[in-house]
């Protein structure tokens, strides 16, 4: 086995395909967690506002998520009119995917912005808007962050699923050995989504930690209240 | 400098939390809203940067109709201070107290610079302008809100309930340090709060709230606590008002009396059948030497008897009836400026000037 791993990846055009491989996969992962971070904030921010909205859009993102992928790859271009072969459709689908599973996290994080905290920035003179970007959704990042990390791990294993339909992928990998009882690519596809979650999952985390400096400052409030002595004593 | 005229709030679900308020800060002052909870004291106050808005009626402030400008620009010219300070966890000390002049449009550089003075101002380090606010205590939080509130030198400052999440000593604290601020800045302030002792501590008027959003009697806090309106107001103040109003009495009026005294260190003799007030150097006193002390060649700080709180002269009857009652000769200590001995006064005399006052 590891002399056909070896052959396999001796070769300078199955390196080729592999890194075309990964580097579709990289993108079509990772495009619909963008989107779908973007979208999961809109909605969140309207949920917020909207009480009606809220309730739709928890419920509608609980359905979404039941829905299979491969049956979702084959629905989207009925849908949006691509063809049945476009990574557009992978994409679409991911974010639909992305977007259902941030809904919540989104939500339940802007609830848990104190309300005192909101209170004074509308009292300082921020406008909704400027508000929500600058205080409510930096106070959102732990939570919405969390979230961020299993949508990756998702997207970058659903991705895989899109090669039966025929986009690219590591998942090409996947069903190319199948097709020839080829073991190699599919060991080769299989470390490689493994490390690329992993990879992904790290700058993911550094990412939250250079943006939510204040969480690391914790430790013992600083001096003491000065002593207030009032009035002499004998 | 802030005119409340009949102003009602509604909520929909139908409680009238403010009815027909009509009202006049006078500008400069501190105005105390108090009143049990209910009473419409922290909404007639958000009413006036527009975070509550009226159901009817009209708010005036520096003579302009609060509905005339955008409320996020309103709402930048009044400084608030909002119950445990509201501090943006995510922003550094100066970076929240720069926020106001940064909406405003003003440099990066200037508000940081500006934000930096403010936390002097309020009484911390500059150096601790770089923390986040979970790594400040209770107080220092509240005096970074106040900073924040004063960060564009906006002539209004609205209070709610800021002191209230503090324990008392550090309430007592903050209370000062905005009374100093106040002898500095000169600002109008409303502050709100349910704890009447808070109330005529800091309040050069006091407007008392009662439940259902009416104004019960609004006035100087010596006035609400000698002549409360009706009896509301005579059970909000408390049965204890009759004291506490003595803070608002200077004693000057006050006759002093002498007491024999002696010097710390030098020779002294057996003291008869009264009481004797040791003093230092300085001649601020130290304490007392009790009837029956035997004679010593040195006198030590270590032979007095402490206890009693001292008076300055001129300052409340409060304070030298508090003095008079602690002294362990039933003598109340009065010093001058310096802390140096002036006389003694007794219970007995604060009564007499507090009868004849009240009588006149």
């Amino acid at each position: 086995m590891w002399q056909e791993l070896l052959d396999f990846l001796g070769s300078p055009y199955n390196r080729d395909q592999v890194l075309v491989a990964l580097g579709d996969h990289i993108y079509l992962a990772l495009v619909p967690l963008v989107c779908g971070i973007v979208l999961a904030i809109c909605i969140g921010w309207a949920a917020q506002r909207w009480r009606p909205v809220r309730a739709v859009a928890l419920v509608l993102a609980n359905l979404l998520f039941t829905i299979p992928s491969l049956a979702l790859f084959l629905l989207v271009p009925s849908i949006i009119g691509t063809k049945i072969l476009d990574s557009a459709n992978v994409i679409v689908a991911l974010t639909v995917y992305t977007t259902a599973l941030l809904v919540r996290p989104v939500v339940d994080a802007l609830d848990a912005v104190p309300s005192h905290v909101i209170a004074a920035a509308t009292a300082m003179g921020y406008r909704p808007i400027r508000r929500f970007v600058a205080v409510e959704l930096p106070l959102a990042v732990p939570v919405l962050a969390a979230g961020v990390r299993v949508g990756s791990v998702s997207n970058i294993s659903l991705v895989s699923v899109g090669a039966l339909i025929g986009t690219g992928g590591l998942g090409v990998l996947f069903t190319d050995g199948f097709q020839r009882e080829y073991y190699a690519p599919i060991i080769v596809g299989i470390v490689l989504t493994v490390v690329l979650a992993f990879v992904v999952d790290l700058l993911l985390v550094a990412l939250r930690r250079a943006l939510t400096p204040w969480q690391r400052a914790s430790g013992q409030p600083a001096a003491a209240e000065p002593a207030d002595s009032r009035g002499g004593a004998i | 400098m802030i005119e409340f005229q009949a102003v009602t709030k509604r909520f929909p679900d139908g409680t009238t939390a403010v009815d027909e308020l009509s009202l006049s800060v006078e500008e400069g002052t501190i105005t105390v809203f108090v009143g049990p909870s209910g009473c419409g004291k922290t909404t007639s106050l958000r009413m006036v940067n527009r975070m509550v808005e009226p159901s009817s009626g009209t708010i005036l402030v520096g003579g302009e109709d609060i509905r005339t400008p955008h409320p996020a620009v309103l709402r930048r010219g009044i400084g608030y201070v909002i119950q445990q300070a509201g501090l943006f966890p995510h922003r550094n000390l100066l970076d929240n107290i720069a926020t106001v002049p940064l909406l405003s449009g003003w440099t990066r550089a200037k508000a940081r610079a500006r934000a930096g003075e403010l936390l002097e101002l309020v009484g911390l380090p500059a150096e601790l302008g770089k923390r986040y606010p979970a790594q400040l205590s209770g107080g220092q939080q509240q005096r970074v809100g106040v900073a924040r509130a004063l960060a564009a030198d906006p002539p209004v400052l609205l209070m709610d309930e800021p002191f209230s999440a503090v324990d008392p000593v550090v309430r007592e604290g903050l209370q000062d340090e905005l009374l100093r601020l106040q002898d500095e800045l000169d600002k109008t302030v409303v502050f709100v709060t349910h704890d009447i002792d808070e109330a005529v501590r800091i309040g050069e008027k006091v407007a008392v709230f009662r439940t259902g959003g009416l104004l019960a009697q609004y006035g100087s806090p010596a006035d609400v606590l000698r002549d409360p309106a009706d009896d509301f107001v005579a059970n909000f103040v408390g049965k204890d008002r009759g004291y506490r109003g003595l803070s608002f009495l200077d004693s000057t009026g006050l006759t002093l009396s002498q007491v024999p005294t002696v010097t710390i260190g030098a020779p002294v003799e057996a003291t008869g059948s009264e009481w004797v007030l040791a003093l230092n150097e300085q001649r601020q006193p130290r304490g007392w030497r009790s009837p029956g002390s035997a004679p010593s060649a040195a006198l030590r700080e270590g032979d007095l008897h402490a206890g009693g709180s001292l008076h300055g002269h001129g300052s409340s009857l409060r304070g030298a009836l508090d003095a008079a009652l602690s002294s362990p000769a039933g003598q109340g200590v009065v010093v001058d400026d310096t802390g140096a001995y002036l006389g003694v006064v007794s219970a007995e005399t604060v009564l007499e000037v507090i009868n004849r006052g009240s009588a006149g």
